[in-house]
């Protein structure tokens, strides 16, 4: 479609959300992303049928725990559209990066103490 | 299985908090079973404290292992090359894995990341409930395989109180009332006799009240 | 029903002389206020057989019964004295049987007790190390076999008439007139209900309990709580256990209108009162008006209880 989407956001393709587990989005975050965000099919539109809903708890898990680190949990997200929805695609990467950057710099940048 | 739930961040931060260099031990028995000390979780939990210390501003290392259980001498001796490596070594395991490991090496910092509960079982995928109080006398058979002891709030012999409704202990809406569960299948059953014969009183010394247990097989001891 | 006299209580004695008897309720101060104690039971003396006090009611902890009792004997008013499980074991269980006999204390009320969750310590470790049958078991066996639990001998044993409690809506239904059998064939002398409002299911459960002859083989009270408000009155409906208040009720309190409420509920307790005067099987009521002390003269005059019988 040739739409265009903020350069600040690396995509990683997956067959399923499913297979996006709690390490994946926390090594984000541990290796300096500003946010992680994780974009699946439709609820009730998964072609494996459950790997959406599984993201998404997954996704709770780590909000959760970036809470209890204090660290903003809307740093990481979950977002549900279907695969012939170009602009939503951009838009929610937009969405995502005007968030992050709201929030600022990820605290875990700091520079490390000498 | 014996169930545990992991201990809030903030006090497995705190008893890291003089570290530099830690190993996450985790074991692949109860724990792994219900997902809160095996492999992966054990991955968790290293990203979760290396996280904590870059947002300080600090750093941290940590190393990950798990082994087969950390209830036996012979596994707990897998890491007798590596234990002395770390600043602190976090268990994963149930309250024994730190107890043997601190046993077997006395010059290191065990520490524990869960909090040990109960014996239970999965009653569905991601739920565990309480079944045994380990009192060390069973009595099962006689309430139709549920026990009073582990799951009335009050471990009645001749329940249910008055507090019973619904179904539901007094205590909370979430918790089953047991003895009403015994009733009705006695009553289903037609084995409400059973329930009217009056049980003596539990004696306590063979659980946990009678002090710390041991078992022993004779026929095994060298 | 055995009319030989086992502790030679006042309510005993109302009760074996065939009278109904009419027993009230207080609960001990949160601290050691004596003057406070003396004030409640002062309304109630003269005009009810005996007293309960409650052992620390709802897991929230006041002055312990057993010295609450005492002070009642002080100012001669017979208390019944409430033990609960939840807080001792069998030693300290019959150490305080003892006790309070050695202080004259002739009434006990054997219970479980509300657990600790319940009340403003729950962080408490839990004990029940006996349950409420086992108790009613242990106090028989040490008045009547003079031993303790572990076949001892007793030097002097206790002399209690001995009560337990029944809560006739809890459930499964069809259950409750067996546990109150139980606690009858364990050594229950007399027992006291959990408060009625549903007349109805009490009905159908006092008809089942003549039926299995319970009530010739011990005295059953009715318990009688008089509603203070419409507030009261859901509260219970909605968040006390083993509570069953009919939807009429809190319709007709909340129709008395405001400020007439507290009058409704009497009324109600009255006409409660005068229908188990008649029941069959029922042998006197109890009437737990907590905090609600001063109105306990009136209800007793309205519901014809009066003057207390002397045995």
């Amino acid at each position: 479609m040739r739409l265009s989407y903020p350069t600040n956001v690396k995509v990683i393709q997956v067959p399923c959300t499913g297979r996006v587990d709690i390490i994946h989005l926390l090594k984000a975050i541990e290796d300096g992303a500003d946010g992680v965000y994780v974009a699946g099919c439709l609820e009730g539109e998964c072609h494996f049928l459950t790997g959406n809903l599984k993201a998404k708890k997954r996704v709770q898990y780590v909000k959760k725990v970036l809470e209890e680190l204090g660290i903003e949990p809307g740093r990481v997200e979950m977002f549900n559209l279907s695969a012939g929805e170009g602009p939503r695609f951009a838009e929610i990467a937009r969405e995502m990066v005007e968030r992050v950057k709201a929030l600022g710099p990820s605290p875990v940048k700091k520079q490390e103490a000498a | 299985m014996i169930v545990a739930d992991r201990k809030p961040l903030e006090e497995i931060l705190e008893m890291i908090k003089g570290c530099n260099k830690v190993l996450i031990l985790g074991c692949k028995g109860c724990v792994t079973v219900c997902n809160v000390g095996g492999t992966k979780e054990v991955g968790i939990l290293a990203s979760i404290l290396k996280i904590a210390r870059k947002k300080e501003g600090r750093s941290l290392q940590v190393d990950e292992k798990s082994i087969e259980r950390q209830c036996d001498p012979e596994y707990i001796e897998q890491v007798k090359d590596i234990v002395d490596q770390y600043d602190a070594v976090i268990s994963m395991a149930c309250g024994v894995g730190p107890q043997f490991l601190s046993e077997a090496y006395p010059k290191q910092r065990f520490f524990p990341a869960v909090n040990t509960t109960f014996f239970g079982g999965a009653t569905q995928h991601g739920v565990w409930a309480e079944r045994c109080a380990g009192c060390g006398s069973c009595v099962i058979h006689y309430f139709d395989g549920m026990c009073p002891i582990a799951r009335c709030s009050k471990s009645l012999l001749h329940g249910p109180c008055g507090g019973s409704a619904n179904g539901k202990c007094e205590i909370s809406k979430e918790v089953d009332c047991i003895w009403d569960k015994i009733v009705r299948k006695k009553m289903e059953e037609g084995r409400l006799d059973d329930l009217v014969q009056p049980k003596p009183a539990k004696d306590w010394r063979s659980a946990r009240d009678g002090g710390p247990r041991k078992s022993v097989r004779e026929e095994l001891v060298q | 029903m055995n009319d030989d006299l086992k502790s030679g209580s006042n309510l005993e004695k109302v009760l074996k002389a065939g009278h109904f008897a009419f027993t009230g309720e207080c609960g001990p101060p949160k601290g050691a206020n004596v003057e406070h104690l003396k004030e409640k039971v002062a309304h109630l003396k003269g005009k009810v057989d005996a007293v309960n006090i409650t052992d620390n009611q709802t897991a929230v902890v006041r002055m312990s019964s057993w010295a609450a009792c005492t002070i009642l004997l002080q100012e001669q008013v017979e208390p019944n004295f409430q033990m609960v499980c939840r807080d001792r074991n069998r030693l300290a269980i019959q150490s305080d049987i003892l006790g309070v006999c050695a202080m004259g204390v002739r009434n006990m009320l054997c219970l479980s007790g509300d657990h600790q969750s319940f009340g403003n310590h729950p962080q408490a470790k839990n004990v029940y190390d006996i349950d409420s049958m086992q108790l009613i078991a242990l106090v028989k066996k040490m008045r009547d076999e003079g031993k303790f639990m572990n076949d001892e001998d007793i030097d002097v044993p206790p002399k209690l008439f001995i009560g337990a409690a029944s809560n006739p809506f809890a459930e499964p239904f069809d259950f409750r007139v067996h546990r109150l059998a139980m606690k009858i064939a364990a050594g229950a002398e007399f027992i006291q209900t959990q408060c009625i409002y549903n007349m109805d299911r009490f009905r159908e459960f006092m008809k089942k309990t003549v039926d299995m002859g319970l009530h010739e083989k011990c005295y059953i009270l009715a318990g009688v709580t008089p509603m203070k408000s419409v507030g009261m009155a859901q509260y219970m409906a909605k968040s006390v256990p083993g509570m069953d208040v009919p939807d009429s009720l809190i319709k007709r309190l909340r129709e008395a209108g405001k400020g007439k409420v507290a009058e409704e509920g009497i009324k109600f307790a009255v006409e409660q009162i005068e229908e188990f005067k008649q029941m069959e099987g029922v042998a006197g009521v109890h009437l737990m008006a907590i905090e609600w002390e001063h109105r306990v003269p009136e209800i007793a005059e309205r519901a014809g209880v009066l003057p207390r019988p002397k045995v």
